[in-house]
């Protein structure tokens, strides 16, 4: 695991940094990942709903992470930063795994009915911005993804 | 007379508790696919589910499209909020037969 020092913070933020969780890519630090991510969208202002949802886009997007960027070899550095803005959420995930081509990334057609990639699907569905930005140092990813307040999902 | 393909057998109970997530999917699809492996119908009973993700929906699925290649079927009952809303993401609230519960879905013919 990638233990070096990084901030997900960054000097241009107007966002109040709310936490950031550095975690293993394995499935089983999830739960205690979601029960953060959920606390934080309450402080953010959403409603149960809407935490329960937003919960589930970055956990898909953290699935993502352990499944296909590191192959599930539980090994590999996620750091999840979770930022408060005046109108929202703002979402960092970074991750040292291989780059990621985001034109490669298609959610399935839902009339398709079978198992599997149904993950990106609830991401896009569920957050109003989700983008991969320049990694800083040139190596893994850097997603971001935004949620406002006043959008029910 | 019974009609064709219709289950004479009481339905198989899965009972799903805590976190339906990658982490425990293994077990999960397992659970499932020996369950529909019984040739009867099968409930799964998602009232102590707490969470439940895509690749808790992913086994769900697989077990759903086994149970009807084999002429049987698979529904869900006592379903939370929180997997009504990943069903409704996914438009699979409409592909799932969804019960309230078990006596209503054994009165319902499943």
């Amino acid at each position: 695991m990638n233990n070096a020092p990084f901030s997900l913070t960054e000097p241009e933020d107007t966002a109040e940094q709310l936490l950031e969780l550095h975690f293993r890519a394995s499935a089983d630090r999830l739960k205690l990942v979601r029960s953060s991510i959920f606390a934080a969208a309450a402080m953010c202002g959403f409603e149960h709903r809407t935490a329960q949802s937003i919960v589930l886009a970055i956990d898909e997007a953290c699935q993502n992470i352990i499944v296909h960027g590191y192959g599930r070899s539980g090994e590999g550095a996620v750091i999840l930063g979770l930022f408060r803005r005046h109108d929202g959420i703002l979402v960092r995930l970074r991750d040292f795994a291989p780059r990621v081509d985001p034109a490669q990334i298609k959610p399935r057609a839902l009339s398709d009915i079978r198992p599997g990639k149904l993950g990106s699907h609830f991401i896009r569905e569920i957050m109003d911005t989700v983008e991969f930005r320049p990694a800083p140092e040139g190596r893994g990813n850097l997603l971001e993804m935004t949620k406002h307040t006043g959008e029910p999902q | 007379m019974t009609k064709p393909g219709k289950q004479t057998q009481e339905p198989s109970v899965v009972r799903l508790a805590g976190s339906v997530d990658l982490e425990h999917a293994p077990d999960v699809r397992k659970m499932l696919l020996d369950a529909v492996a019984l040739g009867r119908n099968v409930l799964v009973d998602l009232s102590a589910a707490s969470y439940i993700d895509s690749s808790g929906i992913a086994c769900l699925i697989e077990a759903l499209q086994k149970a009807r290649s084999t002429g049987s079927d698979l529904g869900l009952v006592s379903v939370s909020m929180q997997a009504m809303r990943v069903l409704e993401l996914a438009r699979l609230d409409m592909v799932f037969p969804i019960h309230d519960d078990i006596a209503a879905a054994t009165a319902n013919g499943a």
